[in-house]
């Protein structure tokens, strides 16, 4: 006997839904992404504070200094102690002055650990100081609470 | 005559594979990426090494020295304002903002120009931890009033560290 063979259908989901949802989920993460964040460090933790609001221009001449909480300070890529800190920061400095710019000119900003002690913050500020530098920014995190 | 259409029944269908692929990829992409942002701003400071400073100081103003005594674990045992006794708990740093509120005479903003004004000595022990001293620069330097942050002292510095 022939037996008629008969055209079989694929059966195909309706894809539509899942590919808006996706879309969604791509603009969603596009639009928070922050690649700016090339400051933030995993060996510091901000303190924080209610008082302080983010710059709205950014500092001229920054020399970020992260202070972790076993005093280690990270300028770059290198890590420092504040007794040792002064190369890396003479480094920052020929870059200054290669600029026409003086030492005054330039912002510390010094992001230290919430638990690392205060005087390894006053060691690096002293380091920095010696070093003609007088602008500094003691960054915390916004306290929004 | 009728004109015989043989494909007319049939769907043209994109293939998506691909797309979706990519799509997908992207979302991983950005979802590996993805962290969620911490506003962060600064307590603005200028320090001159000392001696080396133009500043003229007022004989007229009172030194403000803010002394913070710590334990061995970095923990805040006591915080003076010259010589007036702050205590060490939650409420020394309201304490602390009220005093300063008193010595400078108003609680209204500070109305001269940025680097004028009072100026705060903060001496600490070597071990306290850095977290209380950002919440006495943050007692020393204004409050929040609403949405508005009213400015109180906005000269810090730092005395010598005590080893």
């Amino acid at each position: 006997m022939r037996v008629k063979r008969q055209k079989v259908d694929m059966a195909e989901g309706d894809m539509t839904p899942m590919i808006d949802m996706t879309f969604q989920l791509i603009a969603f993460f596009m639009v928070l992404i922050n690649f700016a964040q090339t400051e933030a460090n995993d060996h510091v933790v901000l303190p924080n504070s209610k008082l302080v609001k983010p710059p709205e221009a950014p500092l001229v001449f920054p020399i970020v200094l992260h202070v972790a909480a076993d005093g280690r300070v990270y300028l770059g890529g290198d890590d420092y102690t504040a007794e040792t800190l002064r190369i890396g920061l003479d480094r920052e400095l020929a870059v200054i002055r290669g600029e026409g710019k003086k030492p005054a000119d330039a912002n510390v900003v010094i992001r230290g650990h919430k638990d690392c002690a205060a005087g390894e913050i006053q060691e690096v500020v002293r380091v920095c100081q010696d070093s003609q530098l007088v602008n500094f920014a003691l960054r915390v995190k916004e306290d929004r609470s | 005559m009728k004109i015989r259409n043989p494909q007319s029944g049939e769907k043209n269908e994109l293939n998506m594979t691909s797309m979706i692929d990519i799509v997908f990829l992207l979302l991983i992409f950005f979802v590996m990426t993805f962290k969620i942002v911490e506003m962060e701003g600064d307590f603005s400071v200028k320090m001159p090494l000392a001696g080396s400073s133009n500043s003229t100081v007022d004989p007229t103003e009172l030194p403000l020295k803010l002394r913070l005594r710590s334990d061995d674990t970095g923990t805040l045992v006591g915080m003076e304002l010259n010589d007036i006794q702050m205590g060490n708990g939650p409420e020394a740093f309201d304490k602390l903002r009220g005093t300063i509120i008193g010595q400078i005479g108003s609680s209204a903003p500070v109305a001269e120009e940025a680097g004028e004004g009072p100026e705060v000595e903060i001496d600490t022990d070597y071990n306290l931890r850095y977290e209380y001293v950002i919440r006495a620069i943050t007692a020393v330097s204004g409050y929040k009033d609403g949405d508005q942050v009213v400015k109180l002292i906005e000269k810090i510095k730092f005395a010598k560290p005590r080893r």
